[in-house]
């Protein structure tokens, strides 16, 4: 019997792609991947019914790799370009895997607008605080006061929160997860693939290699520990104080709320809409008839 | 009455081998590497809770004192380049001299 890793790597990889892939040693992103592919191996979903989207950036990379129905879009339109895919085969489980830059700066209007919509899709947000692929330039992420390429003195504006974003532009399931915490990011990676509407997953990773060497926050475990140190559960961050929240982050499921899904609507208006159509046109006829017999 | 005498003597036997029957072996569990995707991050070794991943002159993991392993799949699922599998071992039950 093959064990699930050894399952994970043979189905669901497309081997004559280049392997090992092209993330840097000890990236974030394969962590968020594998967890992804156990995710829909845990919902038993057949990989022909399963689309995944990604704009640009090093997120961008990961359809590349896996065996879906995939394709590779421009700068900040994964969204866009799933939201035709879910209107025109609204049978298909569409994922979209986005970078932070790419979700918030680049496609941060079809992201506010996708979840103000609500249409039935999973986002998968890799936040690692910075553009890695392009230089380590500071992104709508970037803490305040950090330093990157484009911030040499350290950043003056403030960051974005993706998640409370999300929430407040009506998404239907927001969630946050870490790297470190990636049996968590499972379940809910999962738990954003059932639910019905625009679900968000956040998911807070490293890049030791721009973000973590310009703001010597150490390499990629000295990274990923301070997420374990600093990462808090909601339920847990409720009781706590503001003082000792201090520097923290909250995971878990921000929200989870049940409203119309803007797809479905669609296909009902659709419906409606040639039924209209087809009266109008039988009226015509039967118009066309009398006239005729006139 | 049988029966109860066989459920008698049974009991009766049982005191003498419990101490081995009723203790769980221990579940042994096999780390592979797979080197040809290995970017040797570090991050396996970093996080194993026992501490058996080793690294060597190149930073590529490796591990001497396998029997250790509680399985607890960190470094599975941790690793980033899928180069990680964890398999339940038997332990060899009789010398075997190479056959196997």
């Amino acid at each position: 019997m093959l064990e699930r890793a050894e399952i994970i790597r043979k189905e669901y990889l497309r081997h004559d792609k280049k392997f090992p892939h092209v993330w840097c040693p000890g990236c974030g992103n394969g962590i968020v991947m594998g967890a992804l592919l156990r995710g829909i191996h845990g919902l038993q979903l057949s990989k022909d019914d399963i689309v995944l989207t990604s704009g640009i950036g090093c997120s961008g990379r990961m359809p590349t790799y896996i065996d879906f129905n995939t394709i590779h879009t421009t700068h900040g339109r994964a969204l866009t370009f799933s939201t035709g895919i879910k209107l025109a085969k609204p049978e298909l489980t569409v994922i979209a895997v986005m970078g932070d830059g790419d979700a918030t700066a680049i496609g941060g209007n079809h992201f506010i607008h996708a979840a103000r919509r609500n249409i039935n899709l999973t986002a998968i947000i890799i936040n690692n605080s910075t553009y890695g692929m392009t230089g380590g330039q500071y992104s709508p992420t970037t803490p305040f006061g950090s330093k990157s390429t484009t911030s040499v003195y350290g950043h003056v504006e403030h960051a974005f929160s993706i998640a409370e974003l999300a929430v407040t532009a009506g998404a239907s399931f927001v969630a946050r997860g870490t790297v470190y915490h990636a049996v968590h990011l499972e379940e809910i990676i999962q738990q954003a693939i059932m639910t019905r509407g625009f679900s968000v997953v956040e998911v807070i990773s490293n890049c030791h290699v721009q973000h973590g060497r310009r703001n010597k926050l150490g390499g990629a475990v000295e990274m990923i520990t301070s997420y374990k140190e600093n990462a808090v559960m909601i339920g847990k961050a409720a009781k706590m104080s503001p003082e000792e929240l201090e520097g923290k982050f909250t995971i878990g499921i921000l929200a989870n709320v049940k409203k119309p899904v803007s797809s479905e609507q669609y296909q009902r208006v659709i419906a409606e809409a040639r039924q209209n159509a087809e009266k109008i046109a039988s009226e015509k006829e039967t118009n066309g008839v009398k006239r005729y017999e006139e | 009455m049988t029966n109860n005498d066989i459920h008698a003597t049974a009991e009766s036997e049982l005191p003498a081998s419990a101490p081995k029957s009723t203790k769980k072996e221990k579940q042994l569990y096999t780390v592979t590497f797979f080197y040809n995707w290995c970017k040797s991050c570090g991050l396996c070794s970093a996080f194993c809770t026992k501490k058996i991943i080793l690294k060597d002159d190149t930073g590529k993991p490796y591990i001497e004192d396998m029997d250790s392993c509680t399985g607890c799949r960190f470094c599975e699922i941790h690793c980033p380049d899928f180069a990680i599998t964890i398999k339940n071992r038997h332990p060899v039950r009789r010398s075997t001299d190479g056959d196997r």
